[in-house]
């Protein structure tokens, strides 16, 4: 693995504490999420992003608030990486009003294009074609924005990841491939779904550059995308990352009470090699933080939490006929 | 006034149209020469035959403040874009509570007459009428193609632009001026006082021609073209059917949840124009199979003015009401 040998290097304090905060947003974020799935106050569907935080985290540090991004049915930590809203997406979770989409999209459908964040998708491989337009746009405007497109080992053995591939590759696009392999397609093990080890080696086929890098070292996946953005910005064309992760929990969160089919020794060895404290531990190594800061930055963490889980809870149901509206877009939108 | 054919219909207001706005992005797999070269390669995309990516690039323009056309060829090949389409574009706006604009025209080709056989002939647009957040627009002549393209492109949502594959060729009248057709709008293409006939797309012409059958035989037949099934203009189909009390519909599309029978069911659903039927609606459809490729089953296996003008007699002769 190419993060292995990275630590941290060039000691910045405020770049490193803010990977450290986005981390552990998503965390606590989650947290709060599953358990109040589990008492049903968040109706639907969820999938939990626990323990692949350093993904989106290290890579959105890359970005600048103009660059694009496409997620997945697992958003959330992609949609607090980006700098979307906690109130706004917790209001969305429990379906109220003031919630990103108003209610109609829920967990799997969290969009912010305000900070471009184009939208979760419940679909496996159906963001790709949407951040190939996303990074066509940067180009047919000139501009040097760039787009991400975020998926996990299930959605590269879709046919819409080869297509995009292919596309990106030939029209030469501000595009990078994302891949959180956390080892598991929905309940399916990788070596089940897929035909290489490492996926990253697929890029070859599409002559864009690919890198495979520790995914819970987010300085490890923070380089490789810093490269990788570089390389977009310039004219250089799509590249691909493979982060190797693991998500904590199961699939889904409806599928946590009827147990995890992973093996337990494998669960284990991947939470001891959790993303937050690896990095928080390197920075008090160093010193270059205390335990004591981290853990005011977690007190505030909590705050937040709380905070967006009152907004949601204040905020208004929708009335039913509400759901009547959007369907299209309101200029030009008749019937 | 100057006429030209529906497919230089078609080529003419996507030039007008992409001189007018630069946002404007075609993708196919054939893009016109003529517009490649007034426009370039960076607007004017020739594509790898890749149709769900592409469909999906349309989507990731069009919420990038471009507007992108995608010509799919014919409506089979759409089939491989289906999850772009069907969850992706036409949910888009609606998902995300509203908040970005997706404009979006596909175009594809449909209906049988070029003994292409199934793999290259369909009528799918209720499959399309089916799923929220699409526009649904049917032309059947070249004036109909230019207003209503021009609305298409103009428009800021998905909409899927259905031409026929057979009427290319077809030659009609259309003004120089800047004329849009609006969506919702039916045309009644002929006026009549016994039996009301609304057509889709190619079927028109051939109820036009059954109509010109029924006037020496002194039956007055009202030929309606809804033009666009989505939004679906159907006040204009009920107040013929009220003034004429009976109804035919013709669509070679296949018999089964199609176009034809939701027409029908918005005629029968609503009690001024139920009340005025004087016979049981008829539908001429397509026979509900694949499209066969040689010529006399190609043939049997949609309508013609034979077929319609034998509809149209059985309701004058009130045969609808016993054949239910």
């Amino acid at each position: 693995l190419k993060g292995e040998k990275i630590q941290v290097k060039q000691p910045d304090k405020d770049k490193l504490t803010q990977l450290y905060r986005t981390m552990l947003t998503i965390r606590r974020f989650e947290e709060r999420v599953a358990a109040d799935f589990a008492e049903m106050s968040i109706p639907g569907l969820v999938h939990s992003y626990i323990g692949e935080e350093a993904c989106a985290t290290g890579v959105c540090a890359a970005l600048r608030l103009d660059d694009k991004i496409v997620s997945t049915h697992r958003g959330h930590g992609h949609c607090i990486a980006k700098g979307a809203d906690l109130n706004r997406m917790m209001a969305e979770l429990y379906g109220r009003t003031t919630g990103y989409c108003k209610g109609k999209g829920g967990s799997m459908h969290i969009a912010d294009f305000s900070v471009g964040m184009l939208g979760a998708n419940g679909i496996v491989g159906g963001g790709f074609g949407i951040a190939t337009g996303a990074a066509l746009a940067a180009k047919l405007e000139g501009t040097d924005r760039v787009a991400v497109v975020f998926f996990g080992d299930g959605a590269s053995q879709e046919g819409t990841f080869h297509e995009n591939m292919n596309l990106a590759s030939v029209w030469k696009l501000p595009l990078i491939f994302a891949c959180e392999n956390n080892l598991w397609g929905s309940t399916v093990p990788v070596e089940l779904g897929v035909a290489v080890k490492d996926i990253a080696r697929r890029a070859a086929g599409y002559n864009m550059p690919g890198v495979t890098v520790d995914g819970n070292d987010v300085m490890a996946v923070n380089d490789a995308a810093e490269e990788a953005v570089a390389r977009a910005r310039t004219g250089g064309g799509p590249s691909f990352i493979e982060m190797k992760t693991y998500r904590w929990r199961t699939h889904t969160e409806a599928l946590w009470p009827l147990g995890d089919n992973r093996p337990k020794d494998e669960v284990e060895s991947w939470k001891k090699r959790d993303p937050i404290p690896s990095l928080g531990n390197k920075m008090i190594e160093v010193h270059m933080t205390t335990k004591e800061e981290l853990d005011v930055i977690d007190k505030e963490i909590r705050a937040r939490i709380r905070n967006a889980i009152n907004f949601a809870l204040e905020s208004p149901l929708p009335a039913p006929e509400d759901a009547l509206a959007d369907v299209f877009s309101s200029e030009g939108g008749q019937r | 006034m100057r006429e030209i054919t529906y497919a230089q219909a078609i080529t003419e207001t996507l030039q007008e149209e992409f001189r007018r706005d630069k946002k404007y992005i075609y993708m196919g797999t054939g893009p016109i020469p003529a517009m490649v070269k007034e426009f370039g390669t960076e607007r004017i995309r020739g594509t790898p035959i890749s149709e769900s990516s592409v469909v999906g690039a349309a989507i990731g323009l069009a919420g990038s403040g471009f507007k992108p056309v995608v010509n799919l060829g014919m409506a089979t090949f759409a089939f491989v874009a289906t999850d772009q389409i069907v969850n992706q574009a036409a949910k888009i706006t609606y998902m995300f509570g509203g908040q970005a604009k997706f404009p979006i025209v596909l175009m594809m080709t449909v209906g049988a007459g070029r003994y292409m056989a199934a793999q290259h002939q369909i009528s799918p647009y209720s499959m399309y009428m089916n799923v929220p957040g699409l526009k649904i627009i049917l032309p059947a002549t070249p004036y109909d193609v230019k207003g209503l393209l021009r609305t298409a492109l103009r428009d800021t949502n998905p909409v899927i632009f259905f031409t026929h594959v057979a009427l290319s060729d077809e030659r009609g009248e259309v003004p120089d001026d800047d004329f849009t057709v609006p969506f919702g709008q039916a045309e009644i293409k002929q006026k009549g006082s016994d039996v009301t006939v609304v057509a889709l797309s190619r079927m028109v012409q051939e109820s036009l021609a059954a109509a010109r059958q029924m006037e020496s035989q002194g039956i007055s037949v009202e030929v309606i073209d809804p033009r666009t099934l989505v939004p679906m203009d159907t006040d204009t189909i009920k107040n013929s059917v009220v003034k004429t009390g009976r109804l035919v519909v013709v669509d070679e599309a296949c018999p089964t949840c199609g176009a034809a029978s939701e027409i029908a069911s918005q005629v029968v659903q609503d009690e001024r124009s139920f009340l005025s039927l004087k016979a049981a609606p008829k539908l001429v459809t397509g026979a509900g199979i694949p499209i066969p490729y040689s010529p006399p089953m190609e043939k049997f296996a949609v309508p013609d003015r034979t077929k319609i003008a034998a509809a149209i007699k059985a309701v004058m002769e009130g045969k609808g009401r016993k054949s239910r």
